[in-house]
C-alpha cells in the first residue's frame, strides 16, 4: 500500500488524540487568574507601603518575578506548569520562569558561555520584539506630532 | 539475490551470529514501570553520581557494556569491536564511553533505531568473519535528550498528548559467532530500513514520523523471508508509542493483514499509564534496554521461539525542525531466535 | 471586588492562550512574542489602558501588560524627548523587569542545582 503525505496526515488526525481543552482550559484560567490576584495583591501592599502608582506597579513585576525565579530554582514552577500550561505561561512569571530555567540548565557548560550566554535563548524574541513595536510605535508617535 | 541477501533488501546470515550476554541499566522512572525488576541495575540517582547528565549518560552505558562482558566473563579488552550510539550530538555519550576500553571502535546514529542499528552492523562483521565477538550498545537519557532537543529541564512546559519520554536508559549485547553454542539467542535476518518521510513536521508526534518507516521495513521484511506476523512470537517496534502503534495497525489492516495481536511496542512496555509519559517512552535506550531486560531473557529461555525487533527512528535536528524540514523515519528489523531450538 | 476583576480578566486571558497552546502549532515562544506586541499594539490604539483600570493586576500582570508599560513608556518619553524618547522609552519602562528577571535568573543559577523531572 503507497500512501500519499495527504492520506497520511488524514490517517494520522484520525489516530491523534487531541489536547483535553476543557481541562487545559480550566486549568489554565484558575492558576492565570489566581497568579493575577496575587500580583493584585502584592500591588496593594507596595502602594500601602507608599510608593506611587507606577513605582508601585515596577516593584509587582519585580516581585514577582523574583518569586518565579526562586520556584523555578526549587523546581516548583516546572511542576505547576505541567497542569497550568498558559496559566503559568502567560503571566509575568512565565517570562522570568524562561530566563532562569536555561540560566540553572546551562550553567554546566559554564557561568559566562553557559548560564549568561543561553540565558534568553527563550525569551530574547520578547524582548527584541517586545521593544522594537515600542520604538516603531514611537516613532508613529513623533510622525503623528509632527503633522 | 546474490550471496547473502533475500529478496528487496533483507540480509540472511549463513552462519548466525550468537548473543552470549546481554544487560540492561534504567533510571528511576524506569525502574518504577513495568519492566523495572527485569533491569540489571538500575539508579535511582539519575545523574549517577557525575557531575552532568551527559557523564551520567556516558556512565549509563560503560555500565551496561561492562556488565554484559562480565556475564560472559571476558574482559572489554577482548572484545574485537564496539559499536555503540546514543541521542547527543557527535555521538559523544557512545565516544567517551568506550574511551580507554583500547577496543575499536563504531559510532553509529540512527536515533531511536540506533539499538537494532548497532545490532544488525555486530551481526554482519560476525557472519563476514571480520570479528568474533562484538558488543553493541546505545543508551539515552531524559536530561540530556530534553536539553539538546527541546526545554531546559526547569521550563515550564506542557507536554502534548502525542509527545514520548525520552528513557533514561542503556542496553548493550555481546554478539559472538555462530559456533558459541554456550549463547542461547541467534540472529538469523537483519533487514535495514530505508528512510521514509511522509510529511510530519511535529517534532511532539515523532510516533507518527516513524510509522511508516516501521510498516516500509517490516513489509519488506515479510515479503523478503517469506513470513507472515503469525510465524514470530512477537513484533516488537522500537518506540513508536500509543499513537504510532495505532498508525502501524492501520496501514497493515488497509492492506488486510492483522498484526495487532502479535505486536508490541517497547515504547509502550517500558512505562505505564500511571507514569505520565504521554504517548509512551522513546530514546536509543528505551528499544535496547527493552531487549535486554525482557525479550532476549524469553528467547533464552525458550518462552518464545522468534521474534522480530524493529527498532524505529526519528532521524531530525532541532536545527531542521526549526527550519520547517520535516521528519524523517527510519527502522531497522532484526529476526532473533532461540538458540534452543536445533 | 478588585480582586475578583484581577482573577476573572487574568483567567481569561490564560484561557485564550491556552486554546492557541491545544489548537494550534505555535511554540511558547511565539506566543509570547506575539503577546508583548499585541500589548503594544492594543495600548497604542488605546484599548488597554481601560481594561488596566478596570482590571488592575488582570491586566497588567500577563504579557500583554508587559507591552501595555513599554507604550506607555514610550508615549510618555515622546512627549518630553521627541524622537529621542521613540528609543529610549520602551527600554526604561520595561527596565525593571528585565534587569530583574537577569539578576534573579542568574541568582537562581548560583543557587541552585538542575534537577531530573519525573
Amino acid at each position: 500500500m503507497e500512501l500519499t503525505p495527504q492520506e497520511y496526515q488524514q490517517l494520522v488526525q484520525k489516530h491523534v488524540k487531541p489536547s483535553p481543552l476543557g481541562k487545559d482550559m480550566l486549568w489554565a484560567f484558575v492558576v492565570g487568574g489566581g497568579i493575577c490576584v496575587l500580583g493584585q495583591g502584592i500591588l496593594d501592599f507596595w502602594k500601602a507601603a507608599g510608593l506611587n502608582e507606577k513605582d508601585a506597579a515596577t516593584a509587582t513585576s519585580i516581585t514577582l518575578i523574583g518569586l518565579s525565579a526562586l520556584l523555578t530554582g526549587l523546581h516548583l514552577y516546572e511542576k505547576l506548569a505541567k497542569y497550568a500550561g498558559a496559566g503559568t505561561l502567560v503571566p509575568i512569571t512565565g517570562f522570568s520562569n524562561s530566563v532562569a530555567s536555561p540560566a540553572l540548565e546551562f550553567k554546566s557548560e559554564g557561568f559566562v558561555l553557559g548560564t549568561a550566554a543561553k540565558m534568553f535563548t527563550i525569551a530574547g524574541p520578547v524582548i527584541v520584539y517586545g521593544i522594537s513595536a515600542s520604538i516603531v510605535y514611537g516613532i508613529i508617535l513623533v510622525i503623528l506630532g509632527a503633522l | 539475490m546474490i550471496g547473502k541477501r533475500m529478496g528487496i533488501g533483507t540480509i540472511k546470515f549463513d552462519r548466525p551470529p550468537r548473543v552470549r550476554a546481554w544487560a540492561a541499566v534504567g533510571g528511576k522512572k524506569e525502574k518504577e514501570g513495568p519492566l523495572g525488576a527485569e533491569f540489571d541495575k538500575v539508579f535511582t540517582d539519575t545523574m549517577c553520581g557525575e557531575s552532568t547528565w551527559e557523564k551520567a549518560e556516558m556512565h549509563l552505558q560503560k555500565v551496561a557494556a561492562g556488565m554484559a562482558a562480565n556475564k560472559c566473563k571476558i574482559p572489554i579488552s577482548a572484545l574485537d569491536m564496539m559499536v555503540a550510539g546514543d541521542l547527543l550530538a557527535q555521538c559523544v555519550a557512545s565516544s567517551y564511553a568506550a574511551r580507554g576500553s583500547q577496543v575499536p571502535y563504531l559510532g553509529v546514529y540512527g536515533a531511536c533505531s540506533t539499538m537494532a542499528e548497532s545490532l544488525g552492523i555486530a551481526a554482519c562483521m560476525i557472519d563476514g568473519g571480520f570479528a568474533q565477538r562484538v558488543c553493541a550498545v546505545a543508551s539515552s537519557h531524559f536530561c540530556t535528550a530534553e536539553r539538546q532537543y527541546r526545554f531546559p529541564l526547569a521550563y515550564g512546559g506542557q507536554r502534548t498528548p502525542t509527545a514520548q519520554w525520552t528513557a533514561t536508559a542503556a542496553g548493550a549485547c555481546i554478539l559472538t559467532a555462530a559456533a558459541d553454542d554456550y549463547a542461547p539467542v541467534r540472529i538469523t535476518h537483519v533487514c535495514f530500513g530505508k528512510i521514509c518521510d511522509l510529511g510530519i513536521t511535529d517534532a511532539n508526534n515523532m510516533g507518527a514520523a516513524m510509522a511508516p518507516a516501521a510498516y516500509d521495513t517490516l513489509r519488506t521484511l515479510l515479503s523478503d523471508t517469506g513470513t507472515h506476523p503469525e510465524d514470530y512470537d512477537g513484533i516488537f517496534t522500537g518506540d513508536l508509542g500509543k499513537v504510532g502503534s495505532r498508525l502501524l495497525c492501520a496501514m497493515f489492516e488497509q492492506d488486510g493483514m492483522s498484526i495487532a495481536d502479535r505486536h508490541e511496542d517497547c515504547g509502550k512496555l517500558l512505562f505505564d499509564d500511571k507514569q505520565d509519559v504521554h504517548a509512551g517512552g522513546s530514546g536509543c535506550g528505551c528499544a535496547a534496554s527493552v531487549l535486554c531486560a525482557h525479550l532476549l531473557p524469553r528467547l533464552a529461555d525458550g518462552t518464545w521461539q522468534r521474534i522480530i525487533l524493529a527498532a524505529t527512528g526519528a532521524l531530525m535536528s532541532p536545527t531542521s525542525v526549526q527550519q520547517g524540514e520535516s521528519i524523517p523515519g527510519i527502522c531497522h528489523a532484526i529476526v532473533l531466535e532461540s538458540g534452543k531450538k536445533r | 471586588m478588585q480582586y475578583i476583576y484581577a482573577f476573572i480578566t487574568g483567567g481569561i486571558i490564560c484561557a485564550l492562550s491556552q486554546i492557541l497552546i491545544d489548537k494550534t502549532k505555535l511554540t511558547p515562544a511565539r506566543i509570547l512574542t506575539s503577546y508583548v506586541v499585541l500589548g503594544v499594539i492594543l495600548a497604542a490604539i488605546g484599548v488597554y489602558k481601560p481594561l488596566v483600570d478596570w482590571a488592575g493586576a488582570g491586566a497588567t500582570v500577563p504579557l500583554l501588560g508587559f507591552g501595555y508599560t513599554l507604550a506607555e513608556g514610550v508615549k510618555t518619553a515622546v512627549s518630553d524627548s521627541g524622537l529621542l524618547g521613540a528609543l529610549t522609552g520602551g527600554a526604561k519602562a520595561a527596565a525593571g523587569g528585565i534587569s530583574a528577571a537577569v539578576f534573579f535568573g542568574l541568582l537562581t543559577a548560583l543557587l541552585f542545582k538542575p534537577a531530573d523531572k519525573s
